[in-house]
């Protein structure tokens, strides 16, 4: 990967990561120790690496005994880059997911022009490439045009780099069309990843229906709506083989349905983002556009199904769910203002609730945001601490307090639910491909 | 809501029902009282108002409310403009905000605004220095309509407390509904609602109502019944099958009044859309509709809210 201006690039450089709390979800491992980079990859780590001293000609970095994980991978941010960069570019999506921890950003195709056709893939690449400080891999359209009615190349656009398929913040709603596209997939066996909300009973709602909806006199979105694009696909599943995800659960309906397929053998897997299990639709109350996302926040028991489903297994993903808009786009009636929240620079933080106020191991926590979407999306070489993969991993001290400050954000656009509030645990330092992309003590 | 706190009503501007304390809907009742018996004399002016500027803002057309809150404003003194908006700034890429500031520059003492979006008056009041009064936003809330009904019930009955109402139509869009059930459950009343489960929204127990979608159980001895307009465009098979079908079911005729008290009071917002959800014969009886007298009492009460919100303006002297 080509970064301009980043010092320490030489391949073949060593630097030791010394005083960390190692963490790797993918075997367990949690112990204090140190870990080895050799250029881009990881060479050695373990309790007894450099027990007895660090050999000469080799740079290192004191970890003051914070945990040293392996680089978050987030299968769903949206990256303005095509057609909406006054939102987010490559240059500040990365710059904010590095500050978050992230390593691979995973985009959504619902750019514009759309990420339909191979060039387009070569061309968010090599934007990414040249701009972004993270790894950027692209999701490619299920559909042309993300209309819904016709499948994309999927063939061409696996070889240009696409990593899954989906046609972003749009269901496809077509039974046919989707059908087609869960059984041509299974020819690369790649994710088919479905924005479940069915869209002529989801129509006009912008927020959770129920009682605060009712009171706000806004349209709702029943949980229905999710759970039945579920369990239908989930048909259409069983009828092709193909391997099935849905992008982001919120509800408890959804969650079931689920479980129950798990437990049946059905190759489904799914997502959340922080926001449905730390808000509920009481942040909408007083017309809140930030809290304004899609699928809608939902109630608290809902709230707490994704928490338990995230324990459970029947949710395999963490996602930052990222959706950047400017002012223009939120500062209006909530019913006309856009959905989506900014999430790259909350994920880990606001995940990490779920340590501290709900019992979950770190590593059973971080691996929704490592080992989980690297095996989901098969990227083999990173998601792990092992000797040979790459070197990307976040250092980050749980217990550190701080407050969300929309100003010190680095994305271009500042819509966070979370404005003003306290969480606990910072990222300190983001490693990408053996170069330090963030360093909070000097702000990189 | 709440800013500083002054005698009679301790609130900057009027947004909703929600949130207010009995103490502060008796005191804007009072006040419309009085002025209920003046607008009746020759000499309808005041000049309580005198200097000020009031701008009635309506994003969505209204005839009624605009000329109620104008007629308001001019008896006492103010100088009322009458802005129509009707998405035509906002066609041309103003927003409501841009709106909101343009007007706030110009120094006005009171907006009063109608959105067809829920939340928005909020959102504006929220970025302008003057007194704001929601004349409808949205299916959220319609304050001055809810004050309204409450005078006229509690002018004819005495009070509001323990009086049985029935709301009965399109719920699910009715902002008038939302704010009268708060307005209602607030002050004591018993609420119900009638419509059918299409135009009812969800939860709507939860804001301390009984749900009835049998028309005939529901008007069973109760003081008021309350109709709401149905509009057009929803009906044809949207959320009921057709007008034929709805007024059968749902339309106030004499049979189904029947249930009622016998001295039941029959209102309606306006305008009415007679033989869909009322019965001429029934909204013309004279021992028992009071339509027009709500549309008196709008006068009044909107009279009542201006000069309520008016002694928290800056710079108010003893103006009375």
């Amino acid at each position: 990967m080509k970064r301009p201006a980043n010092p320490g690039a030489e391949k073949g450089k060593l630097v030791a990561y010394l005083n960390a709390r190692l963490l790797d979800p993918a075997t367990g491992l949690d112990t204090p120790g140190a870990l080895l980079t050799v250029g881009e990859q990881i060479a050695d780590l373990g309790p007894r690496l450099f027990a007895d001293g660090v050999p000469s000609g080799v740079e290192t970095v004191d970890c003051g005994g914070h945990c040293l994980s392996p680089g978050l991978i987030d299968m769903h941010a949206f990256v303005g880059e095509p057609g909406a960069e006054h939102k987010e570019s490559f240059a500040s999506a990365s710059h904010a997911a590095a500050a978050g921890g992230i390593t691979t950003l995973i985009c959504l195709p619902n750019t514009d022009p759309p990420i339909d056709e191979a060039a387009i893939v070569e061309y968010v690449e090599r934007r990414a490439r040249e701009n972004s400080v993270v790894r950027v891999q692209p999701m490619a359209a299920i559909t042309k045009a993300l209309k819904g009615e016709e499948m994309t190349e999927m063939g061409l656009l696996v070889e240009a780099g696409a990593v899954a398929f989906t046609d972003g913040d749009r269901a496809v709603a077509s039974a046919r069309v989707m059908r087609r596209a869960l059984s041509y997939s299974t020819l690369f066996g790649k994710l088919v990843i479905q924005h479940a909300e069915d869209p002529s009973l989801a129509r006009d709602g912008v927020m959770n229906e129920g009682e605060v909806a009712t009171r706000l006199g806004l349209a709702g979105i029943p949980t229905a709506a999710e759970a039945m694009v579920v369990e239908r696909d989930l048909r259409l599943v069983a009828l092709t083989g193909a391997r099935y995800h849905v992008s982001q659960v919120s509800a408890a309906d959804t969650i079931e349905v689920i479980r129950t397929a798990k437990a049946r053998g059905l190759k489904v897997t799914c997502g959340t983002a922080p926001h449905y299990f730390m808000l509920n639709e009481n942040a909408v109350n007083d017309y809140r556009t930030f809290a304004k996302v899609s699928p809608p926040l939902r109630s608290e028991d809902d709230r707490l199904a994704v928490i338990e489903a995230i324990r459970d297994g029947t949710i395999d993903v963490i996602v930052s769910g990222h959706m950047p808009q400017d002012v223009e786009s939120k500062r209006l009636p909530f019913a006309q203002a856009a959905f989506g929240a900014a999430g790259l620079e909350t994920m880990l933080s606001v995940a990490l609730s779920l340590y501290h106020s709900y019992d979950f191991g770190l590593n059973q926590l971080l691996a929704k945001m490592t080992c989980g979407p690297a095996r989901l999306l098969g990227l083999n070489s990173r998601g792990a601490l092992r000797a040979g993969a790459k070197a990307d991993f976040t250092l980050f001290d749980p217990e550190k307090p701080w407050r969300v400050d929309v100003d010190k954000f680095k994305g271009k656009s500042k819509n966070t639910p979370y404005e003003g509030l306290p969480l606990t645990g910072r990222v300190l330092m983001t490693v990408v491909d053996g170069l330090k992309v963030y360093d909070r003590n000097i702000g990189a | 809501m709440t800013d500083s706190a002054s005698p009679g009503f301790p609130h900057r501007h009027l947004l909703g029902i929600e949130g207010l304390q009995p103490p502060d809907i008796t005191y804007l009742l009072d006040l419309a009282d009085s002025y209920v018996e003046q607008n009746r004399q020759v000499d309808k002016k005041k000049s309580v108002l005198r200097g000020r500027t009031q701008v009635n803002l309506f994003f969505e057309a209204s005839t009624r409310t605009s000329t109620s809150f104008e007629l308001a404003g001019k008896r006492l003194g103010a100088d009322v403009i009458n802005m129509a908006v009707q998405r035509s700034s906002v066609s041309k890429g103003e927003t409501l905000i841009d709106t909101a500031m343009t007007l706030n520059a110009m120094h006005p003492d009171v907006l009063v605004v109608r959105h067809q979006d829920s939340g928005a008056v909020q959102l504006l009041a929220r970025k302008v220095s003057c007194a704001v009064i929601n004349a409808g936003d949205g299916a959220h809330e319609h304050p001055t309509q809810a004050l309204l009904d409450a005078l006229t019930i509690r002018r004819r009955r005495g009070r509001l407390e323990g009086q049985i109402v029935a709301i009965c139509g399109d719920i699910l869009h009715s902002r008038v509904a939302r704010s009268n059930i708060h307005l209602l459950n607030i002050m004591g009343a018993r609420v119900r609602v009638i419509g059918p489960p299409t135009l009812m929204p969800r939860a709507i127990d939860e804001l301390g109502v009984e749900v009835h979608h049998d028309m005939r159980s529901g008007l069973e001895g109760v003081d008021i019944v309350m109709m709401l307009r149905l509009q057009m465009e929803r009906m044809q098979g949207a959320y009921v099958p057709s007008l034929r079908e709805y007024f059968h079911l749902y339309g106030l005729d004499q049979a189904k009044l029947a249930l009622a008290k016998p001295d039941a009071l029959i209102m309606h917002p306006g305008p009415m859309n007679r033989g869909v959800e009322i019965d001429s014969l029934v909204a013309d009886d004279i021992n028992r509709s009071v339509i027009r007298e709500q549309v008196e009492m709008g006068v009044a009460v909107r009279m009542a809210c201006l000069e309520a919100l008016t002694h928290h303006l800056p710079n108010v002297g003893p103006a009375q």
